[in-house]
């Protein structure tokens, strides 16, 4: 009796452990799994892309799980340890390529590659197309016409231009916001600018995207900014000068920064307590999103990012992208086709381009999309006509060289060191520079 | 009888010896053979030898700073926890009306999450700070009197459970001597009542002390290292390490040893020193 009952029990504890291991692999379908970037459309991955994808191939399981906002790096290291790994994930330019530099897969080969339009966009390493981009992306300084037509209507306003399309430079800029910080009762706004958010966690708007136009400045383009060991920050005056303005211009005293986040400017925006926030296209579904939104759909523009820069008249949006898919070199050949399968579907049939289009609201830059297939939210709208404005250069994504997380976070918290009075500017140039230099050799430059 | 369970004690500890050595053992002690690699993830490792530790304190000063400002914030932690726990134990031990009520209320910060407190905190202090235009952010000293009021708030109630089962069970046949005795109450306190619960207080002392040193929800909450990593703890350095550049996952792993070792060796010193001062009842 006693032997049976031993018996019973390895047998048990054996078998839970088979169990442990899962039964998933039952189906004899190929599993394509995509680790996604982006949280705010991951309802879209599963109640559309998903069933739709799997009802055109059979054969083929999607599974699309995505990470939390701001844990993508630390989800995707843990997933990439499992049994089985994602074989779609992404990479946020060449320092996430230098990240995953054993797992990406060579990708010249795919349908998916050949899809893309600018050959000179995917990213590379060692000769192999390692990151092919599929959302581009712009931004600037989004502002709510309605208020600004409002204040060029003023009698006593202190500027001779009379629409904010004739901004054209930070001279013009700062006195057109000067002006507005006098006129707050009469154009109903709290602040011209929303808060110049540092709550931690939020201070991305200011260490990547308002010091892109500086970088640009400085390096010329994303593979100079690369490969830099040093960076002098020769435009620090310029990006103080929009600084501070943002800061003195602000619904926000400067004390209160630290307690602001990113939706909080983007909400101050929506109810119409300022006229200006610094932001992408992607934040087009918060301000739309937000309960008592008054910015009416067609108020919605762009300014570019004006900081006195030289010739900066002729300077756009900056456009680019931070978004690239990579393929799990260490996946199965079928997954690995699959994954081919699926991206080549979802960009390139009609109906794939139809959820891209209308429900992940992707702007491409596949030739598979004609000019009118473009998302129709305010922003990307914007961010088309920017790009395609005469004689006007949209500023490239140069942060992408930024040499690690490390410099965003130094620099981040040199500002905030700044905005409490306890550093001078002086200061945070110099900690932009030192922190650069001491990155750049970590990361082997 | 006897035999039958020597028989069986290997099979019935082997599912717990099992749980132990995977998510304990094994773990420990890939991590400190990871602290002298180099690796992206833990499969990939190569030996780098003292590299690691090296690079450590050699970078920034990071590490050592959240040394100093780990250790300052645990002796002030470890002080008014226990102070304030001892101190309400006193007094619910002594028939207030509604003490049961009380006991609740006190302990019940402690059936909060670390975060979610970090985040209740964070919004009452700045909702205080706003008052003066300031926030947590703009001065260390706002982010490390707000770890330590949090800390409080969260482990006095904790403690002050122990101390009072622990109050509780002194005989009262002593202190009616020590009364009858003429011991006035400052006498009977240090005399009668901290000798006896000197377990107790052994075990408290362990409790805040590793609390205070291994503090990183709260942190991470609160004022994530801000500013200018002024108030980012040993916890957060190490992950902050470990996650914020490519190649060092090895140092944030040296780090996590040395961290280890150092909370390992305070609190053995601090067990020795007050198990010494315990009394036989």
């Amino acid at each position: 009796m006693k032997k049976a009952l031993s018996i019973m029990l390895i047998a048990l504890i054996a078998l839970s452990s088979v169990f442990a291991n899962g039964a998933s692999e039952s189906s004899g379908k190929t599993e394509v799994y995509f680790l996604n970037f982006k949280p705010e459309i991951a309802d879209v991955y599963t109640n559309v892309v998903e069933p739709a994808f799997e009802a055109a191939y059979p054969q083929y399981d999607l599974k699309v799980v995505t990470a939390a906002s701001n844990q993508y790096q630390t989800t995707l290291r843990s997933e990439l340890e499992k049994a089985a790994p994602p074989v779609i994930f992404q990479v946020n330019g060449p320092v996430g390529v230098q990240e995953n530099v054993n797992t990406v897969a060579p990708l010249q080969d795919t349908d998916y590659y050949s899809l893309l339009a600018d050959k000179s966009m995917a990213l590379t390493l060692e000769g192999n197309v390692v990151g092919v981009p599929y959302a581009v992306e712009g931004y600037g300084i989004i502002y709510n016409d309605a208020i600004m037509r409002k204040y060029f209507a003023l009698p006593d306003k202190a500027v001779s231009i009379s629409s904010a399309e004739e901004i054209t430079n930070f001279e013009t800029l700062k006195a057109v916001v000067e002006d507005m910080s006098k006129h707050l009762d009469e154009l109903g706004i709290q602040g011209v600018f929303a808060s110049t958010s540092f709550m931690p966690g939020s201070e991305w708007r200011w260490t990547t995207h308002l010091v892109n136009p500086a970088l640009w400045a400085e390096f010329g383009d994303l593979a100079t900014a690369q490969a830099a060991k040093e960076f002098q920050f020769t435009a620090s005056e310029n990006f103080k000068n929009i600084f501070d303005l943002y800061l003195n211009n602000s619904i926000t005293a400067k004390g209160m920064v630290g307690a602001r986040a990113d939706a909080d400017s983007m909400a101050e925006f929506a109810l119409g307590q300022v006229a200006m926030v610094q932001n992408g296209n992607w934040a087009a579904a918060q301000i739309l999103g937000t309960a008592g939104n008054t910015v009416a759909d067609e108020d919605i523009k762009f300014l570019p990012l004006y900081m006195g820069l030289d010739g900066e008249e002729n300077y756009g949006i900056c456009v680019g992208t931070e978004n690239y898919l990579a393929f799990n070199k260490n996946a199965s050949p079928e997954a690995l086709e699959g994954a081919d399968v699926f991206l080549t579907w979802l960009f390139s049939s009609d109906e794939g381009k139809a959820i891209v289009t209308n429900d992940l609201m992707f702007i491409t830059p596949f030739s598979s999309f004609s000019a009118d297939e473009v998302p129709d939210d305010p922003l990307a709208r914007q961010v088309n006509i920017w790009m395609n404005k005469d004689g006007i250069t949209s500023v490239p994504w140069v942060f992408n060289g930024i040499p690690s997380e490390q410099w965003k976070a130094d620099f981040a918290q040199a500002m905030l060191e700044y905005i409490n009075g306890n550093y001078t500017w002086d200061q945070v140039t110099k900690v932009a520079q030192d922190a650069w230099a001491r990155e750049a050799e970590l990361a082997g430059r | 009888m006897e035999k039958t369970l020597r028989k069986y004690f290997p099979l019935f500890a082997l599912p717990a010896l099992i749980c132990f050595a995977l998510s304990f053992l094994i773990p420990m002690v890939w991590g400190f053979i990871l602290s002298f690699c180099e690796f992206t993830t833990i499969t990939d490792a190569t030996f780098v030898g003292f590299k690691n530790y090296v690079r450590a304190f050699t970078v920034d000063n990071y590490f050592t700073g959240a040394f100093w400002f780990t250790l300052g914030f645990t002796i002030v932690t470890v002080i008014s926890i226990n102070i304030l726990a001892f101190t309400i134990a006193m007094i619910l031990t002594k028939n207030v009306p509604g003490t049961n009520a009380f006991r609740t209320i006190f302990f019940m910060p402690n059936l909060i999450g670390g975060i979610v407190l970090g985040w209740i905190w964070q919004v009452v202090l700045n909702g205080v700070l706003a008052g003066f235009e300031q926030t947590l952010l703009s001065n260390a000293k706002y982010g490390f009197w707000g770890l330590v009021i949090l800390m409080n708030w969260q482990n006095v109630g904790y403690m002050m459970v122990i101390y009072i089962a622990a109050i509780q069970n002194i005989s009262s046949d002593m202190l009616e001597a020590a009364s009858i005795d003429g011991a006035d109450g400052k006498t009977t306190l240090f005399k009668i009542i901290i000798p006896s619960v000197m377990p107790s207080i052994t075990i408290c002392l362990f409790l805040t002390l590793t609390n205070g040193f291994k503090l990183y929800d709260q942190n991470l909450a609160l004022t994530n290292g801000a500013p200018n990593h002024q108030t980012e703890m040993l916890a957060l350095n190490i992950f902050n390490t470990f996650y914020s550049r490519t190649g060092f996952e090895g140092v944030g792993q040296a780090k996590a040893v040395m961290f280890t070792i150092i909370v390992a060796a305070i609190a053995l010193i601090q067990l020795i020193a007050t198990r010494s001062r315990e009394v036989e009842n």
